[in-house]
Order: structure tokens, then C-alpha cells, then sequence
């Protein structure tokens, strides 16, 4: 166990951007947001929830594939490169970390995406343990340790340190490269943080949902519920809450053409979106009902039937706090449970 | 609230209506959703207080195409939406029985947040019945209190008035809670050079996701299938590529709703990113107030659009060179 004053926070960063990219939340417009660290930016670690997960330094909201030129005759097909440079990001929370776990499980597994094992493998995470949890949260539904975030490097807050502990080869690399301005610790001060985390998280509203029900094998019993009926009619069918969410991976590609090149990209998809799925067959999802059963019936039922009961929501709350008609996969857990026994 | 709801008892049993369209409680101090009832014993779960911000005139338009009369419930600044919506022949009046219900100014959660308060466990004195100006709020990390007004959202402070523009009914008193000109924003951003303009709303459209929520929950974007929505257009509605599509897609549809945007502020509210989207609408109020006379959106459902309606009064297009 190491520690660095808070203050010494900025020689830390520069001296991680010496040799690698760094990505940690960034104040801009008066949003915290995961983004490249710089001289100017304004650092911000004591947002609990940036407006986006992480995701996107593993998973890019949008990402060139390929491009084809043409040049007369000729017709070349180049395509985008692999991640090749070495990156940090730096104050991911548990729920997030998680979520890079449930990506794991679609990316890495055959066949294997290329592009986000790429990223992966030159990614070191460095995690933070939630200082302060908010009633939106609910990780530990899930189980997630807030104040245990198991990742390669994690940090605890106290008082005026920040604590640092390698967990893995790749984390002992960072520790290793920023030692200089690490100091050696014991483990009290964060013995006792994080027992102040899991008292505050003991009284959250949300931490004993009960998820009684939601299996992989509730397949035909969930989807054919009235209750979606219900549910459903005021979403927006916006994608705010797939954008938001640190576990959302569907994605669709598309085509830009400029003329003499067109490039093929791919982008996060929303299955809140009308044409999610749309592909050459025309029949996909039809109505808003079908698409808001979608989301959940992917977090609860069809992800936890493919990777051995394991769900695809860790409980971070930004669907929570951000869904513009107050709608949410909590909601919906309820409803199910309070209308089970009478429909 | 129990007026509301004794209100909405009566209209079911009675059948004036065969549902309601209000906001149902949400399980934390501040999250109600828009929701229909349809049975009386549903209504138990009906909720209206500082945190029923969400317009329900949009979903007017679902609810036309259904059986039967709908009881909706509107602020005032939500009656010129639905003006608005009637004069584009997008809802049908007769199928609707507006309750104008009272406001005194809507609550933003994000304001409350950003004061610092977080661990939310209970808030007091968001009922249109308190009488105080403060919220108190009990938080797992102790007791914390906000002014209401520090708490309200952008577009109450500047707020069209108490009057509803469309009802059936009223229940409910309303509060006064302009305390800011509407234009003052804009005519700020107007003295900015190009150059600042340009850096202002990158800086700001930079954080756009492209989630559609303005777009969604606006009630003047009432296309059936959006342009950005279509798949064989080459602009994708959810590709985020900062150099140029949020731009873009804001550009055009502030142009679309342009002499039809009410003002009625659902783009801002729901932004995830905090973006003043409102802005871009406000500047094209703002500029049709200075051309062709002052205009607002939703007032009435007969006046022509200054936009659609030609004059020979009519600014010349050449304003745009002049103007710069």
C-alpha cells in the first residue's frame, strides 16, 4: 500500500502522460465526463457519476472499421488500427469495472473483437472506491463492493491521501513508473474507509432490490408479461439510458460515403431506437413495447442465460438519475415484483 | 393534489374520460413519471408536486388516436404546447379534457445536485401546498436545505405567466416565478465575436450523445419518422462525431421548430449533458419578435405563423448579410 497527497495529484498525471494516454474525468461545460488528460483540463474526481461510463475508452461510442478508396481503377481496402499505445484510466468505480467484466464476456469471447482486445490489452485501469455512494446506487444488488473495486491499481480517498494499491502485473507497472511520488502506507486509514463505505451503503434505498425472479430461465414467464404494456408508455424512446450505461455493447455499422472513399464505422446502437436491428430482413422490433422490453429482458434474462447466470446491469444508477421521464431499470424490478403475485 | 385526483375520480365514473394522463409517484423523493390511469383504485398513485416537470401535450398525440376522451393535466407553459400541436393538426381538441393544473415553479434535480447535495433520502416542501421557499432536505450525510428558486428549472425563472392558453378546467393556484427576462441569455451571446459564438456551442454541443431526448420530447418535433431517424439517409441519428453531426443535427432542428417552438423548455430539462439547448430556440424567437413582430408559439390556434405567412412588411432575406 502506497499514498500521494491529494495536492500532488497533477505531477501524478503528468507523470503518467509521460508515457502513456490517460483518460479520467474531465469538467467541461459543467459536465464530468471521461476524456483525455491535459495541462488545462479541469480534473474532476469528486463527482461520484460522470455522465458517461468508461466505456468509451475500451468501446467508442463511434469508431472507424475501414475505408475503401477508389483511385481509377483501383479499389483499396485499408483498415483502422489497432490500439498500439499504452493508456491509464484513471478513477473508474467498482459498478464501471464490473461492467468492463460483463463487455469481457461479448467482446473476448469467440470470435473475438478485435478492436476492443486491442484496447484491453493496452488499458490499465485504475480504480476508485465510491467516497460517497448515492441513493441511486445499487451495485451491491449485484455484487459489487464499492469499496473494493477489483481492478489493476485501486485508490482509496481519505482526508487530504489518496491510497494506492497494485493488483495486478499490469498495475505493479504503473505503481513501478509513478514511484517516485508514492509514499509507503498501512492499511488502517482504509481499513476504516472502507467500513465507513459499507455502513453508508447498508442504508441506501436501493441496495436490497430483490432480483428474486430475474434468471436466465424466466425467458417465456418475463417476456410474455402484461406489465411492459404498462410500463413502457412514457418512454421517450430516447437512448439516453443505453448511452449512459456502462454495460449497454449493442452497436451497429454503417456506411459514410465521401465520394471517391467510403468509410465503414460502428457505433453504439439503442434498442430504444426504431431501427434497432434493422437489417436487410426489415423485421425487426415494431413497437416502443417491444424495444423497452428489449433493454431489460437483455440485463436480466438473455445475458444471464448466456454467461452462467451473471446480469448485465451492476447497479451504477445513471439510468436512474438520467432518464428524462424518470423511468429505470429499478422501476421496472419493482413493478414485477409487487404485480407477480396477482396477475 | 387531492382536488386532482377527486377531480379525475369523478370524470372516470361519470365517463367524460376513459383515462388519465398525469404522473404517478416515483420511489425516491423527486422521481414521478408520466403515467396513465385508467381505474380509480390506480389513482392511488397519482402524484403532482414541485417535480412534475414533464410536458404531457406530446403524448396527446398517442392518446387522440385512442377511444375515448383523455383527462390531461397541463401547467400553463404546457397549454401553449398544446396549442400549438392542435394548430398542426397533430392532436385532436375533442379528445381531450385539459385540466389546467396550478404551478408554482418546477423543481430540477440536477440544481439540487449540484448545490452538493447528494445521499437523498427525503425532501420536504416540494407540495404545491407548502407555503415555504426552502426545500429541506434529509440526505444520508445530514440534513441540507436549498432555496426552492436556486432549485427550479431554467425555464420557470423565466416563466410565460399563470394564465392557461387551452382548458376545460382549472384546479389548482399558480405562483409567479419570473425573475429573469428570457432574452437575456441571448442578447449575451450576441455581443460575442464569431469566434466565441463558435467556441460557446462547440464547447457545449461537444458533450451531445446523441440520444435524442430534445428531440423526443420536444412537442414541436412531432414528425412521424425523422429525417435523422431514416436509414437511408447518410447522417446517422446516432453516430457521435464531434467535428460535425451534433452540430449539425441541433443546427436543423432548431431550424425545424423555429416560429413553432413554444419555448416550453422539455429540450433543456432533458438533456442528460446539461446543454442550453433552449438557446438556439430562443435566438430564432428572438429574431422573428425583431423582424415580423412579436410572436409566441401556442398563444392561440388561429393566428398565421410569421414564418409561413407572407406580408409585405415581411423582413427581405438580405437581413441575413446585413445582420452578420
Amino acid at each position: 500500500m502506497y499514498k500521494i497527497a491529494k495536492e500532488n495529484l497533477s505531477a501524478l498525471f503528468r507523470l503518467i502522460a509521460e508515457t502513456r494516454e490517460l483518460y479520467l474525468p474531465v469538467r467541461t461545460a459543467g459536465q464530468t465526463n471521461y476524456a483525455a488528460w491535459s495541462e488545462d483540463a479541469e480534473v474532476d474526481i469528486d463527482t461520484l457519476k460522470t455522465v458517461k461510463s468508461a466505456k468509451d475508452a475500451f468501446f467508442p461510442q463511434s469508431e472507424g472499421l475501414y475505408t475503401v478508396k477508389k483511385e481509377g481503377k483501383k479499389i483499396s481496402v485499408e483498415p483502422e488500427a489497432l490500439k498500439e499505445q499504452d493508456f491509464v484510466v484513471f478513477g473508474m468505480k467498482a459498478c464501471d469495472v464490473k461492467g468492463l467484466e460483463v463487455l469481457d464476456k461479448v467482446f473476448l469471447s469467440e470470435p473475438v473483437d478485435t478492436f476492443y482486445a486491442a484496447r484491453r490489452d493496452h488499458g490499465t485501469v485504475v480504480a476508485m472506491a465510491c467516497h460517497e455512494p448515492e441513493e441511486t446506487c445499487f451495485c451491491k444488488v449485484f455484487g459489487v463492493d464499492a469499496a473494493n473495486p477489483a481492478s489493476d491499481v485501486t485508490v482509496w480517498t481519505v482526508g487530504e491521501d489518496l491510497y494506492w494499491k497494485a493488483l495486478t502485473e499490469k498495475g505493479e507497472a504503473l505503481t513501478e513508473a509513478v514511484k517516485g511520488l508514492l509514499t509507503s502506507a498501512d492499511d488502517a486509514a482504509v481499513e476504516a474507509e472502507k467500513e465507513t463505505i459499507h455502513k453508508i451503503l447498508e442504508n441506501l434505498p436501493y441496495m436490497n432490490l430483490s432480483l428474486e425472479g430475474w434468471n436466465g430461465d424466466a425467458l417465456s414467464e418475463k417476456f410474455d408479461s402484461p406489465i411492459w404494456e404498462e410500463l413502457y408508455k412514457s418512454c421517450l424512446a430516447c437512448g439516453t439510458c443505453t448511452f449512459v450505461c456502462p454495460t449497454c455493447q449493442c452497436y451497429d455499422i454503417k456506411d459514410y460515403s465521401a465520394g471517391d472513399k467510403v468509410s465503414r464505422y460502428r457505433c453504439w446502437d439503442s434498442c430504444m431506437y426504431s431501427d434497432f436491428t434493422m437489417m436487410a430482413h426489415g423485421n425487426n422490433r415494431t413497437s416502443q413495447m417491444q424495444r423497452f422490453r428489449q433493454r431489460f429482458m437483455h440485463k436480466l434474462v438473455y445475458y444471464p442465460a448466456n454467461n452462467d447466470g451473471m446480469y448485465s446491469c451492476v447497479g451504477c444508477g445513471r439510468c436512474v438519475e438520467k432518464c428524462p421521464q424518470a423511468l429505470n431499470i429499478v422501476k421496472v424490478i419493482k413493478a414485477f415484483q409487487n404485480q407477480g403475485g396477482e396477475k | 393534489m387531492q382536488e386532482l385526483v377527486n377531480r379525475a375520480k369523478e370524470l372516470l365514473a361519470d365517463g367524460t374520460v376513459a383515462r388519465v394522463l398525469g404522473w404517478k409517484a416515483g420511489d425516491l423523493p423527486y422521481n414521478p413519471e408520466p403515467a396513465y390511469f385508467e381505474k380509480a383504485e390506480e389513482l392511488v398513485d397519482f402524484v403532482y408536486n414541485g417535480f412534475c416537470g414533464a410536458n404531457l401535450s406530446k403524448y396527446m398525440i398517442e392518446a387522440s388516436k385512442l377511444e375515448g376522451k383523455t383527462m390531461v393535466c397541463l401547467k400553463p407553459c404546457d397549454t401553449y404546447s398544446f396549442n400549438q400541436l392542435i394548430k398542426e393538426h397533430r392532436v385532436d381538441r375533442d379528445k381531450a379534457y385539459i385540466v389546467g393544473v396550478g404551478c408554482k415553479g418546477k423543481l430540477d434535480i440536477e440544481k439540487i445536485r449540484k448545490q452538493g447535495i447528494k445521499g437523498i433520502e427525503l425532501i420536504q416542501g416540494a407540495e404545491l401546498t407548502d407555503e415555504a421557499d426552502t426545500l429541506k432536505i434529509q440526505t444520508i450525510y445530514g440534513d441540507k436545505t436549498c432555496a426552492y428558486a436556486d432549485a427550479m428549472l431554467e425555464r420557470c425563472h423565466v416563466c410565460k405567466g399563470k394564465e392557461h392558453m387551452v382548458y376545460d378546467e382549472l384546479i389548482g393556484d399558480s405562483n409567479e416565478t419570473k425573475d429573469a427576462d428570457r432574452f437575456d441569455e441571448v442578447a449575451k451571446l450576441e455581443t460575442m465575436s464569431p469566434e466565441e459564438k463558435f467556441a460557446f456551442f462547440q464547447k457545449e454541443l461537444s458533450k451531445c450523445i446523441r440520444c435524442n431526448a430534445c428531440r423526443n420530447v420536444c412537442p414541436a418535433c412531432s414528425c412521424r419518422k425523422c429525417v435523422f431517424d431514416s436509414t437511408k439517409f447518410d447522417s446517422s441519428q446516432k453516430a457521435n462525431v464531434d467535428s460535425f453531426e451534433e452540430k449539425m443535427f441541433h443546427i436543423i432542428r432548431a431550424f425545424h421548430v423555429a416560429g413553432r417552438c413554444t419555448d416550453c423548455g422539455e429540450c433543456s430539462r432533458v438533456c442528460p449533458q446539461g446543454i442550453p439547448l433552449h438557446l438556439f430556440n430562443r435566438k430564432f424567437i428572438k429574431d422573428i419578435d425583431e423582424l415580423y413582430g412579436e410572436y409566441q408559439a401556442g398563444a392561440d390556434i388561429t393566428s398565421k405563423a410569421p414564418l409561413t405567412n407572407y406580408t409585405f412588411e415581411d423582413a427581405e432575406p438580405s437581413i441575413v448579410g446585413k445582420r452578420g
